[in-house]
């Protein structure tokens, strides 16, 4: 249960706002965190966290593209493929990308382990082909870089 | 070639390394700024920033003092928020501010809470900067724990706090209106105006708000520091200071540059930029990322590139400096491409709410797919022309022409990419 386990971080999102409403967003990321999506579960618990109607924090957490309302690969990759970025070769990166990893745009891999997807600019413009990796960034890219990045990725998850 | 030397009000990490830390921002004229406001009348510090004819840096270049004098002072209670949700494509200004020298946006914002009398500071920062917002959490701790956030400030009888927030990845939340509703937690759609932030009933939670840009407020210490005579002194008549100049696309050096308002287009892309990309031609510019009308120049010796970067001449090119967003694009690029990429943009970020925007967003980016599959039918371009005319100025929010402008430059300015596309017969 998030009240009791996040129990500190939620007092202290609390102490920010003067109603508890605006704590609603903080709290879906904790959920987020907590379940690796925005799961039924989850929303519930935010709900009653929040004193909100159920069906308002789904419709809250529909509205922003960055809670997940599927479950995702253990790295959620977002490609930016937005102008800036196209402009300096993003649309081929992430066409490689996909490639390398056997997916369409929106898919996970079958071992679970990767999700990609395109999304609009990420406030990196000059330091394209870039993505974001679980909300960190990675910039300057490159196929190398990148197979890199994957191994990586893979042997921190032992596979 | 040896490169001018221009003033730093923002980006004063290129003079002191390290002044993102407390201890350095400190020792370098450091939150004088606010104590010397602290010492003045409020009203008085909303003079002086009135005076410097500090423009907002967040695209629509309003009088930063006049916007903090709507603030009825005999409300009780008052907000400063912080628009640093910088999501339009080619904008990546305000996170260096917020990586490097993150005192100086706080001072800011303190000075002007000061100026209104408020009670919190909110920054909203785009979603995706969660590591940029975990840093500035910890340098806010360091304002708390310097005396400068909390209670009864420097002894002044008045307090403040400052939080963080952050979005979760929606470009309208940018817009202001929308950025408080999702600020109170509900979904980010811009609010019918009036009321106004500034006037009661607008605001955040209801109460009197200003609402600036990060790069906005990073500029009030320098100018509190130094008055706004001296202020006045760089840039131009109408646009007053420097200016954070996001370039991308295709020039060979991309990154942010710093520069008092004046300097010419040239200097930016062909001095400090490097200039095209593999020696080729500048085509277009997008001074205002997706969001302004495209400027047309016919190769690297077009005289309009001498034009100097103020609010003022950028109207004069057609077009609006806005953000100062500056996506370059050469030869090689096909405008009618360009087109249909912003208008997927926008028909993606377009929040649902009114009619005209809505529809429009999905009518132009669907007759766009038409023309970049080939498909395009005869009539398809004063078809574009037409909904993106009958967008301009009817939505609730400035989304819809955002979304109408950029196709309806491109069409005009590039007419020959889209003819090339159109069967016979258009
Ligand atoms: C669709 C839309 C998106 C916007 N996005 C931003 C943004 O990301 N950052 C920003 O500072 N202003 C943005 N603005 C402008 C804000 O509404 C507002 O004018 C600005 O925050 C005021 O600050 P300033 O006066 O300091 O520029 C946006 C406006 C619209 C209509
Ligand atoms: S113009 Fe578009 S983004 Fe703005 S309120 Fe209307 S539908 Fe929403
Ligand atoms: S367009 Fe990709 S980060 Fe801005």
């Amino acid at each position: 249960m998030l009240a009791e386990k996040y129990a500190d971080r939620i007092q202290k999102v609390f102490a920010k706002y003067p109603d508890k409403r605006s704590a609603v967003m903080p709290m879906l990321y904790i959920a987020q965190e907590e379940y690796g999506w925005v799961s039924p579960d989850g929303l519930r618990e935010v709900a009653e966290i929040c004193e909100l109607d159920p069906t308002q924090v789904k419709s809250i957490a529909g509205f922003y593209t960055m809670y997940s309302e599927h479950p995702k690969g253990k790295y959620w990759l977002q490609v930016c493929t937005d102008l800036a970025c196209a402009l300096r070769g993003a649309d081929e990166f992430y066409g490689q990308l996909k490639e390398t990893l056997g997916v369409d745009d929106g898919g996970t891999t079958a071992d679970g382990m990767f999700t990609v997807e395109h999304v609009m600019c990420l406030g990196a413009c000059d330091r394209a082909p870039m993505l974001q990796c679980n909300f960190h960034f990675h910039e300057n890219l490159d196929m190398d870089k990148m197979n890199a990045l994957i191994a990586q990725w893979r042997a921190e998850a032992g596979k | 070639m040896a490169e001018k030397q221009y003033p730093n009000i923002i980006y004063r990490e290129k003079d002191v390394p390290d002044i993102r830390r407390y201890e350095v921002y400190a020792a370098h004229d450091g939150y004088a700024a606010f104590k010397k406001a602290l010492g003045m009348e409020p009203k008085a510090v909303i003079e002086e920033v009135k005076a410097s004819n500090l423009r907002g840096r967040g695209g629509a270049g309003f009088s930063a003092g006049m916007k903090w004098s709507f603030i009825p002072q005999s409300e009780p209670v008052k907000y400063v928020v912080v628009n640093a949700d910088e999501s339009e494509t080619g904008t990546f200004k305000d996170r260096q501010i917020m990586e490097n020298n993150p005192h100086q946006l706080i001072e800011g914002a303190l000075i002007c809470a000061w100026a209104i009398q408020a009670k919190a500071v909110y920054i909203y920062l785009r979603g995706e900067y969660m590591d940029v917002a975990a840093q500035l959490d910890a340098r806010i701790a360091e304002a708390y724990a310097n005396g400068w956030l909390g209670e009864n400030i420097q002894g002044s009888g008045w307090s403040c706090d400052m939080f963080t927030h952050l979005g979760a990845g929606a470009y309208i939340c940018g817009e202001e209106s929308a950025l408080l509703e999702s600020l109170e937690g509900k979904l980010g759609q811009p609010r019918v105006r009036p009321p106004f932030p500034a006037q009661k009933g607008g605001g955040l939670y209801g109460e009197p708000t200003v609402v600036n840009n990060v790069e906005t407020l990073a500029n009030v210490p320098w100018i509190m520091r130094n008055g706004a005579a001296e202020y006045k002194k760089i840039g131009t008549e109408g646009s007053t200071g420097t200016k954070v100049f996001c370039l991308s696309g295709h020039v060979a050096k991309p990154g942010n540059y710093e520069l008092p308002f004046g300097v010419t287009i040239r200097a930016l892309i062909y001095e400090l930029g490097g200039g095209i990309s593999g020696g080729r031609q500048i085509k277009g510019l997008l001074p205002s990322g997706g969001s302004g009308p495209v400027i047309r120049f016919d190769g690297n010796d077009d005289p309009r590139l001498d034009t100097p970067m103020t609010y003022e001449d950028f109207q004069k090119l057609g077009s609006i400096l806005g953000s100062a967003s500056f996506i370059v694009m050469d030869e090689t690029v096909d405008m009618a491409w360009v087109a249909s990429r912003i208008t997927k943009f926008f028909k993606h970020e377009s929040c649902g709410k009114c009619t005209p925007c809505r529809e429009g967003t999905y009518w132009l980016d669907k007759t766009l797919d038409r023309i970049m599959d080939g498909t395009a039918r005869p009539g398809d371009v004063d078809l574009i022309n037409n909904v993106a005319r009958n967008m301009q100025g009817m939505t609730l929010c400035a989304l819809g022409d955002f979304a109408a402008n950029p196709i309806l430059h491109t069409i005009k300015n590039f007419p020959e990419d889209f003819k090339a596309r159109m069967g016979a017969g258009d």
